[in-house]
């Protein structure tokens, strides 16, 4: 008895001991992925926003080209610029340019690095179908979303007051449409954030007074999209895929793809794919803009 | 089994302390992420701010020093990418190589500038004024009534809005569940008869099993709406719809813990009520219940647990917005909701970590507590 207590307890101590180092552990780990990957296969890291896209044609990569293996996560587009720092990854996916700090330190440990711009994403500015409103400037959407605004007869509609949906702290498309949308600042702390995006449909559809937004491919009957105006309401304009592809409608922005030239020639069949004319067939599928 | 008994003991006190250094940790450490400092011009007189001022001025909410004691003037914000408004590409040099002292140039020049830049790009012979950033206080923290986690330059980290809004919806829960899975005990237990009890149990135990990913998307697609045609809300998503969502979700637990205990009442005490000329009704008020009481605490301690640390299904209707909520009808934010929807994107080791790990403590504090005081009650009432 007594000794089945003290072998329990040390393995507890051991797998304890484990846990303090499971950083050091995951990072041994890490590295000897890389070494099998760099033997053919890519890894790409990053942005949620891209994840979709990027599994979608590395799946359809893969069946046409047996050999490759293709390893994509998510985890966002600060996680995949880190791990490009780190070498931990082949390419990072990124629904946004590189920052200044992310770009100093790849450059000092000399690494020249290549950006792709792979397709774009445009947000769409959603009501209820039963809303009167259908056009509004940058600086309502501000108002509206920094609470400076919260009634719809406000901005041209009825006495009724303004629900604001948005997604949670963790999306990208939250930080995309802060400092897009809203001149960087703080969103009011009254505004309901959903875990999804399909929430934000659903309770949009339900809610009279309700404003929200989301991607282009999420667009539905039961909600209405605005339109916006990014020149103090001199042009309005629709949500559309042709719109943001002549970069008339603002609220769009690039999906990007970073990697490192060292790297180039295991990657450059993958990128080209993905802008190849099938490879673009598939960004419209999945509900981004085509690049071209 | 004292085997057993004690690998639970040290798996349940190495998880406590575990949560305790992770959640410590916000504690000593600034609201401003590490690696980043605030910097103002030289002549400035204000001598530091505390995060709700760096936040208010950032949103452009103060735009003049005087409102922070310093003398009249426009305040100016700076972020790093601000850089290209007033430097061209050149002058920052290829490798962006002069991008440290052009920072602390314009910062000399403009005498209303507040910059928020990382620590590396601070040259040595500064010509501006680092302020010094105060701590995050438990005070701040508990009291506080602002969730921005990931606010720049400065996070706002009140879970006040958090621990009111967890303690609001599992209230309701257990206001609306605990009578009516009292009566469904009492029923099943005492006046059912075998065939009704024998059918009413397994569902009511399914309702259990059913994952609460689930139960959300009903909240969301069926009682949200209710909720806001009934008392014409603007939202129906609020702290009520979280709230009876719970107490759905509770039942199976209050019903089931407390039919066993009131079926575990000897018959000897029921027969002897009743021999005295006691009505049935009078028996299971004056006997029964009371006789079970122990069991019926533990019911609702176990529902009350289950309510606190629900997670999907309130995400998914309470709305989520980080406000003190004054009525039922409004939105709410609960602690599960927050550390389930942020830690995804919380870098390990970071600000926005820590302070997810400082709620879990306030949750386990929350809900010992609410165990320990149902337990005293229990043991009074027994010595009574």
């Amino acid at each position: 008895m007594k000794k089945g207590i003290k072998i329990l307890l040390s393995l507890l101590i051991v797998l304890n001991y484990g846990c303090s180092n499971s950083d050091s552990g995951k990072n041994k780990t890490e590295e000897a992925n890389r070494t099998e990957e760099t033997k053919g296969g890519i890894n790409i890291k990053g942005s949620d926003t891209v994840l979709p896209l990027s599994q979608k044609e590395a799946e359809v990569f893969g069946k046409a080209n047996a050999d490759s293996r293709i390893t994509v996560t998510g985890g966002g587009s600060g996680i995949g610029f880190t791990a490009l720092i780190d070498d931990n990854t082949d390419i990072a996916m990124a629904s946004r340019k590189i920052k200044v700090d992310e770009r100093l330190k790849l450059e000092q440990a000399g690494k020249a690095f290549k950006e792709v711009i792979i397709a774009h994403d445009a947000l769409a500015v959603i009501v209820n179908p039963a809303n009167k409103v259908s056009q509004l400037t940058r600086e309502q959407l501000e108002g509206i979303f920094t609470g400076k605004i919260v009634n719809w007869k406000e901005v041209g509609g009825d006495d009724l007051k303004i629900v604001v949906y948005s997604r949670e702290t963790s999306s990208g498309t939250y930080e995309f449409f802060k400092e897009h949308v809203m001149n960087k600042k703080n969103y009011a702390s009254n505004v309901l954030s959903l875990p999804a995006t399909g929430a934000i449909v659903e309770s949009v559809s339900q809610t009279k007074g309700a404003i929200g937004y989301v991607g282009l491919a999420y667009l539905e009957k039961n909600i209405k999209p605005l339109k916006v105006s990014f020149d103090a309401g001199k042009n309005f304009t629709a949500p559309s895929m042709e719109a943001a592809k002549d970069h008339s409608y603002p609220i769009a922005r690039p999906l990007y793809y970073y990697y490192l030239d060292t790297k180039e020639t295991t990657i450059k069949p993958f990128v080209d794919f993905i802008l190849s004319t099938e490879g673009q067939k598939i960004v419209a599928e999945v509900g981004y803009v085509p690049v071209n | 089994m004292r085997i057993s008994a004690l690998v639970t003991s040290i798996t349940i006190i190495m998880i406590v302390f575990f949560l305790f250094r992770e959640g410590v940790g916000i504690f000593k450490s600034p609201s401003v992420e590490k690696g980043y400092v605030i910097a103002v011009n030289k002549s400035n007189a204000v001598e530091t701010l505390n995060s709700t001022q760096l936040k208010n001025i950032y949103d452009q909410e103060i735009t003049n020093w005087k409102t922070l004691g310093g003398k009249s003037q426009e305040i100016t914000v700076f972020r790093v990418e601000d850089i290209t408004n007033y430097y061209s590409e050149e002058e920052l040099g290829a490798n962006m190589e002069y991008l440290p002292a052009k920072i602390s140039e314009v910062l000399a020049k403009t005498p209303g500038m507040i910059a928020f830049f990382p620590s590396t790009y601070l040259v040595k012979n500064f010509k501006g004024k680092v302020l010094p950033l105060k701590n995050i206080s438990v005070a701040n923290f508990l009291g506080g009534t602002e969730w921005f986690p990931t606010a720049q330059p400065s996070a706002q980290f009140g879970a006040w809005p958090l621990i009111l809004g967890t303690l609001y919806v599992s209230l309701i829960a257990i206001l609306l569940a605990l009578p009516l899975g009292l009566a469904t005990a009492v029923y099943l237990a005492e006046i059912a008869d075998k065939r009704t009890r024998n059918f009413l149990k397994p569902v009511i135990e399914l309702l259990a099993g059913i994952p609460s990913v689930v139960y959300g998307f009903f909240g969301l697609v069926v009682i949200v709406p209710i909720l806001k045609n009934t008392f014409h809300l603007d939202s129906g998503q609020s702290g009520l719809a979280g709230g009876i969502l719970l107490a759905i979700m509770a039942l199976p637990t209050i019903i089931t813990v407390s039919e066993d205990a009131l079926h575990n009442t000897p018959n000897a005490m029921r027969e002897a009520s009743l021999a005295m000329g006691a009505s049935k009704w009078q028996t299971i008020c004056r006997i029964v219940v009371p006789y079970s009481s122990s069991g019926i605490t533990a019911a609702a301690i176990l529902g009350i647990g289950r309510a606190m640390g629900e997670t999907m299904a309130v995400l998914m209707v309470t709305g989520n917005a980080a406000v003190v909520p004054h009525s039922i009808f409004e939105p709410l934010r609960t602690i599960p909701a927050t550390i389930a929807a942020e830690l995804g994107e919380a870098p390990q080791g970071g600000l926005h970590y820590q302070a997810l790990f400082t709620l879990g403590c306030i949750l386990f504090i929350m809900t010992v507590s609410a165990n320990l005081m149902a337990g005293y009650i229990s043991k009074k009432k027994r010595l009574a």
